[in-house]
């Protein structure tokens, strides 16, 4: 969709502040929040393309809020969306009824290293890939109303294979629910000046990971 | 477990949230504390779950991981050569738990060519090497403008590259991670991996900074 999320070449957001104030969490919740989403990740409550794509569909002032904010507006929703409490049990703060079975099972102390281990997107191919390395690419000019990991500032314009990363979930199919359905996963990089016009500057260079599906030869 | 027994439980944890009525939590607070006790109550989490996971990444998983892969690979050429192959395979034994993930890519800042790595679409970011990201690095400036114009951006960050050299700007738009390979500093022949991961600065792992010089003075 075409969101607020996609935020690549847009203005207004000002400058950059480097400076990095105080602890990982500048408030207890923050943390927490961060918790609470990993936890969800590893019971299997959901997975990482809907979480995403929960975050993306916000209103886009909940989006503008912060950025564990949003994390807490997606949460509120994503665990009545998927099954794992309802809306009367959220808004009175507490259980009403027994929860649904995890496909994970419980997350304890005994188990906590299954939340900090990364996910595995790998998949065994299908096909074979459609582009090599050098190959010259066109990013389609797409725009799903759903999930899609093609930013809109590539879209339309041409560039060059970098390398190839086998076959990997896709997101686009997995945030909606319709399985993982692989596709080749590609780096493509694109001359900034075909980004970004004639005066900007030339000597950047800006790659994307891009799944098959989003790229026609050029 | 009760929501009282947690509501202790969160009172006691090792936080400066510690308030002693309810009242006085936030309205976001208290919105969290609802979903916390929901997890509880249903036995999706035990609370010391909650908090150990916390604790992880507020004192396990952080940038001290991807510095120590990078001082190696400043003295170790071999080390060097596996982890731009294949860096899952390569940093691997210097992650939590002996594991950095799959699908990570090491990239070389070179005399010619400056790496930077962002997410525009979200947040990603390699946590297993680098822990959670800082807080520029999910706003809404960085991620819009770094693709544009990363000079500019870059000159926020006191980082000042020669016209010429090239700046190559790493979207992270599926699960490839990628973190930045800096150069080794001048003027550290003869240094131990311990002396120079001290230099390894989070940000020259970003590509907004470059590492630390033996003097302390780098950006």
């Amino acid at each position: 969709m075409n969101g607020i999320h996609d935020m690549g070449g847009m203005d207004g957001f000002g400058p950059v502040d480097p400076v990095e104030k105080g602890p990982v969490f500048h408030a207890a919740w923050e943390g927490d929040v961060m918790a609470i989403s990993r936890v969800m990740g590893a019971i299997g409550a959901w997975n990482i393309d809907q979480g995403r794509y929960g975050i993306e569909v916000l209103p886009p002032h909940l989006y503008l809020t912060s950025y564990y904010r949003r994390w807490l507006e997606r949460f509120e929703r994503a665990i009545v969306t998927y099954g794992y409490a309802d809306a009367d049990e959220i808004a009175a703060g507490r259980s009403l009824r027994p929860g649904k079975p995890p496909p994970r099972g419980k997350q304890t102390l005994e188990n906590i290293d299954r939340v900090a281990r990364r996910g595995n997107f790998i998949r065994p191919a299908t096909a074979p890939a459609r582009f090599a390395v050098g190959d010259k690419v066109l990013a389609r000019n797409m725009h799903p109303k759903t999930h899609t990991r093609l930013p809109r500032y590539v879209r339309g314009h041409v560039g060059v294979v970098e390398s190839l990363h086998g076959c990997q979930v896709f997101p686009d199919t997995e945030a909606m629910g319709q399985g993982e359905n692989p596709q080749w996963l590609y780096t493509v990089s694109f001359a900034g000046r075909d980004l970004w016009g004639a005066d900007s500057d030339p000597t950047v260079r800006v790659s994307v990971e891009a799944f098959e599906p989003y790229l026609d030869p050029a | 477990m009760t929501a009282h027994d947690h509501h202790s439980h969160s009172h006691d944890h090792d936080h400066d949230h510690d308030h002693g009525e309810a009242s006085d939590l936030s309205e976001t607070e208290l919105r969290v504390r609802a979903l916390q006790t929901i997890l509880i109550e249903k036995g999706y989490a035990d609370p010391a779950a909650l908090d150990a996971i916390v604790e992880t990444y507020e004192t396990k998983i952080g940038p001290h991981i991807g510095a120590r892969i990078v001082a190696k690979a400043w003295t170790d050429p071999d080390f060097r050569q596996s982890l731009l192959t294949d860096a899952s395979k390569a940093a691997a034994p210097f992650g939590y738990k002996g594991d950095v993930g799959d699908n990570l890519v090491a990239v070389e800042n070179t005399p010619d060519r400056h790496n930077v790595v962002v997410c525009t679409l979200c947040s990603c970011y390699p946590w297993d090497v680098l822990g959670l990201p800082p807080v520029w690095y999910k706003s809404f400036a960085y991620r819009s403008r770094v693709v544009r114009e990363p000079r500019a951006v870059l000159g926020e960050f006191g980082l000042t590259l020669p016209d010429q050299t090239e700046i190559r700007v790493w979207d992270s738009t599926a699960e490839v991670r990628y973190m930045v390979l800096p150069a080794r500093p001048a003027g550290t022949d003869g240094w131990t991996e311990d002396q120079l991961a001290a230099l390894v600065t989070r940000d020259s792992m970003i590509g907004t900074g470059v590492a630390n010089s033996p003097a302390g003075q780098g950006a």
